[in-house]
């Protein structure tokens, strides 16, 4: 398609650099990647990738920006308050980069609607704020064979893996189960720092665009396990688990499952 | 035999904060013993009540996840780290 002269210019940068040129930078703008979540991982993800050039963001959310979403979820304003939380990204995305077309999902994924969402996306960016979500779009991803850049916060923990399903290991060979209820910090005692969020969710954009761009080693097989505290970055193993429920060869798990919602803060706040 | 072990966020109120304790045994299990002997409360945390590691929390020895080793009886040498390391949701 070749790239116009706007093009040359807004993207030099990531043009000049070695392994990306114009080839890459046409790839970017072909690619198309679903972000869940347009919260603390949500936002400084969209923001990259829609600098970058992505194609088609889609962006999936059910909230309406809070007040006090603005302290991390850096894609929204103090002027976007009470508005849904993926047109606030949505015209923000697009004001940075009219070459980006997005495509919001005012809704919360479930069972009966994740697959069909999905099929449309290269890659998928969990940065959602609950395990039950997690563990679906992990899932979903396997089922559909759909890579998956997975990052998750707790306070000033952040962890990071990239799936890509049949290749390397699941979410589930990580972590088989969700905790049930009561078993963890309920997000009302949890808290976080703006910053944290920012380490994790650009280090999600960044395996994305690795991903697109055929470039360097993802985080396939190993977790990235960030402490904020003293600010180290470590990995640690994760095979593929020969047992693993829903990505191994003899699957226990042939259908998504809803899980039930434990977080009693959310739940108040639905009812 | 001194196993430096490092603790995740949602557990250091059960190690009066700290982020690294020191602790010993030879194997997983006496580990987790040990460690329950000094911050009690910590092993119905990382186990089941039949006593083996939960599925949402994973134990590493070094790099590797004891899953994959031994499980709980996989031994411990002078200078290993451990390192628990749970699921975390956070992202909003």
């Amino acid at each position: 398609m070749g790239l116009r002269d706007d093009q040359i210019e807004r993207y030099s940068r990531q043009i000049l650099l070695p392994n990306i040129g114009g080839k890459g930078q046409e790839k970017i703008l072909n690619s198309k990647v679903l972000i869940v979540g347009a919260g603390g991982l949500g936002s400084p993800c969209a923001l990259y990738l829609a600098c970058a050039g992505v194609g088609t963001i889609g962006i999936a959310d059910a909230d309406k920006v809070e007040l006090n979403n603005l302290q991390r979820q850096i894609i929204h304003s103090t002027k976007e308050v009470g508005k849904p939380k993926v047109e606030s990204a949505q015209e923000r995305m697009v004001g940075i980069n009219s070459d980006v077309k997005v495509v919001p999902y005012n809704m919360r994924l479930k069972s009966e609607n994740i697959l069909d969402i999905i099929k449309d996306y290269d890659i998928v960016v969990d940065g959602s704020d609950n395990f039950p979500t997690r563990y679906l779009v992990n899932d979903a991803c396997v089922l559909a064979g759909k890579p998956l850049s997975h990052g998750g916060i707790f306070r000033f923990d952040g962890q990071a893996i990239t799936i890509l399903p049949k290749e390397g290991p699941c979410y589930r060979c990580l972590f088989p189960e969700p905790p049930p209820p009561g078993l963890v910090p309920s997000c009302q005692e949890a808290g976080i720092l703006g910053a944290v969020a920012g380490v994790i969710g650009t280090i999600q954009a960044n395996e994305v665009l690795k991903y697109i761009l055929g470039l360097g080693d993802l985080l396939v097989g190993r977790l990235l396990v960030f402490n904020a505290l003293n600010s180290s970055f470590r990995h640690v193993k994760v095979p593929k688990d020969p047992d693993c429920s829903i990505c191994s060869d003899k699957p226990t798990i042939t259908e998504l499952i809803d899980y039930e919602e434990f977080c009693s803060l959310r739940k108040d706040k639905e009812e | 035999m001194a196993i430096k072990v490092r603790i995740p966020t949602p557990l250091q109120k059960l190690t009066n904060n700290q982020a690294e304790v020191e602790s010993e045994g030879k194997n997983v299990k006496e580990l987790i013993d040990n460690l329950e002997s000094s911050f009690p409360g910590i092993k119905e945390r990382l186990c089941d009540e039949a006593g083996k590691a939960r599925k949402f929390i994973n134990i590493y020895v070094n790099e590797e996840d004891i899953r994959f080793l031994q499980r709980e009886d996989t031994a411990l040498k002078d200078s290993d780290e451990v390192s628990i390391i749970p699921a975390i949701a956070g992202g909003a």
